[in-house]
């Protein structure tokens, strides 16, 4: 399993990867929202945390669509298959090592992106926080998309169809927790999010495995 | 259940039963829209609480919708009948129609009450991502050229949606503003009075046997369309 989670990290690393592409795009898309809603610092300050987390969903979905089209095509999942690892625990594998390549930089990116939208210390702070526990839940439902797309030529443009509602509510947990610090309210936003990260990711290695199968054929 | 996974014996059963449901449907609608409109106006909404015999009944009929779906998928994906993907399959449109029609009238009734065609609320923004949800079952179902392989696809999608449904909608009811509460299916009986509630329920039922009868048309006509093809295939080979 080591092996192939350091493999899935060097192929998105190493040149044409996906991981540098997904930070840089989320840059770009939290770079247009001030130039499209204007530069008032306090507005800025309030939508920040939405505008991150929108931002980071899609930047991780840019990164999904090859998660396991690449390996399909070339014919190493089908070898991957035949391993003894099961499925489940390859699924989980490629989560992990898709959250470590795009979720884990794009979480660490985010205090200097909130620096420029004027986001208070403590509420960078928690959006830190949201970013850290509710990105694996974007790797893992990403990857059931991911995985139920993958013999579709252009699964790139029906994957974000089907996994954005369901990521719905880490958008709600992660940018309201962030609101609520600001209005200096007390919630459970973040607990609920983390409860949520993990579900999914506990769940999502069956769906994501059960999938690959029936792609496979087998 | 299992014994009627046959097509033949449903097309039987289905064949005889699709007067009887056509009929009701259509009778409880008349029934329902003549109570609805015969019912005297709201001391508060005036004549636009009618829009609530058209709209409630709707967003019931949408949610029951993908209840059935995601059975009929379970079943598909457990048992492998042919017939139980044909009738996921089948449901999905509808479904979306009816989530539609519950987001459009609903927008009518938004209008005059709310004074706005659309409000963030819980219930809304959770009955759009339905709406989305239908829409990408679809999608993933259209795109995928093996039959079998898109009906098992779809159904892990439908399955997944199903587990995802009371998280999204829960989330959403996070930041609860306009829409009422519960005020039918409530401890303590209904808040609605009688002369509203029974063209409701007429409606209700009539929407329902809509449904059904839409439905048993469609995975009539799915068998159809699958028998033709088999029958040209054996007749050019």
């Amino acid at each position: 399993m080591s092996a192939l989670l350091l493999r899935d990290i060097r192929l998105s690393t190493r040149a044409g990867g996906s991981a540098m592409l997904a930070l840089a795009f989320f840059a770009a898309v939290a770079t247009l929202v001030p130039l499209g809603v204007g530069a008032d610092l306090r507005l800025l300050a309030r939508i920040a945390a939405g505008v991150l987390w929108v931002a980071a969903v899609l930047a991780a979905l840019l990164a999904l669509d090859r998660l396991f089209q690449a390996d399909f095509e070339d014919g190493s999942l089908d070898v991957i298959a035949l391993s003894p690892l099961s499925l489940e625990t390859t699924s989980f594998a490629k989560i992990v090592a898709h959250w470590l390549t795009t979720g884990l930089p794009l979480t660490i990116l985010s205090p200097l992106l909130a620096v420029l939208f004027g986001l208070p210390a403590s509420a960078t702070l928690t959006l830190l926080i949201s970013l850290l526990i509710g990105t694996p839940a974007v790797s893992a439902i990403g990857a059931i998309g991911a995985a139920l797309t993958l013999s579709i030529r252009r699964g790139g443009l029906i994957l974000p169809l089907i996994v954005l509602p369901f990521l719905s509510p880490a958008v709600i947990f992660g940018a309201g927790a962030v609101v609520a610090v600001l209005d200096g309210l007390s919630n459970g936003a973040l607990v609920f999010l983390a409860a949520f990260s993990f579900a999914a990711c506990v769940l999502s290695p069956f769906a994501t495995a059960a999938a690959v199968r029936l792609n496979l054929g087998s | 259940m299992l014994r009627y996974a046959n097509p033949t014996r449903f097309m039987q059963l289905s064949g005889a039963l699709l007067p009887w449901f056509a009929g009701a449907s259509i009778a409880l609608l008349a029934a329902g829209l003549y109570l609805g409109f015969t019912a005297p106006p709201d001391y508060q909404q005036g004549d636009t609480v009618r829009v609530m015999f058209i709209h409630v009944p709707a967003a019931w009929t949408a949610m029951m919708a993908y209840g059935l779906m995601a059975v009929a998928s379970l079943v598909g994906l457990v048992w492998r009948h042919p017939l139980a993907d044909v009738a996921a399959k089948s449901a999905a449109p509808l479904g979306a129609v009816f989530t539609a029609l519950g987001l459009i009238t609903g927008s009518l009734w938004g209008r005059p009450m709310w004074g706005a065609w659309w409000v963030w609320d819980g219930r809304l923004t959770s009955f759009l991502l339905l709406l989305f949800l239908y829409l990408g079952y679809m999608a993933l179902w259209n795109a995928i050229e093996d039959e079998t392989r898109a009906a098992r696809a779809a159904a892990i999608l439908a399955l997944v949606g199903a587990v995802n449904l009371p998280i999204i909608e829960f989330s959403v009811d996070w930041w609860t503003t306009l829409h009422q509460g519960e005020s039918i299916l409530r401890s303590g009986g209904p808040l609605i009075s009688t002369v509203f509630l029974l063209p409701l329920f007429a409606m209700a039922l009539g929407y329902t046997f809509l449904f059904f009868t839409l439905w048993m048309i469609r995975i009539r006509t799915e068998i159809l369309v699958r028998r033709a093809r088999s029958l040209m295939l054996t007749g050019e080979a």
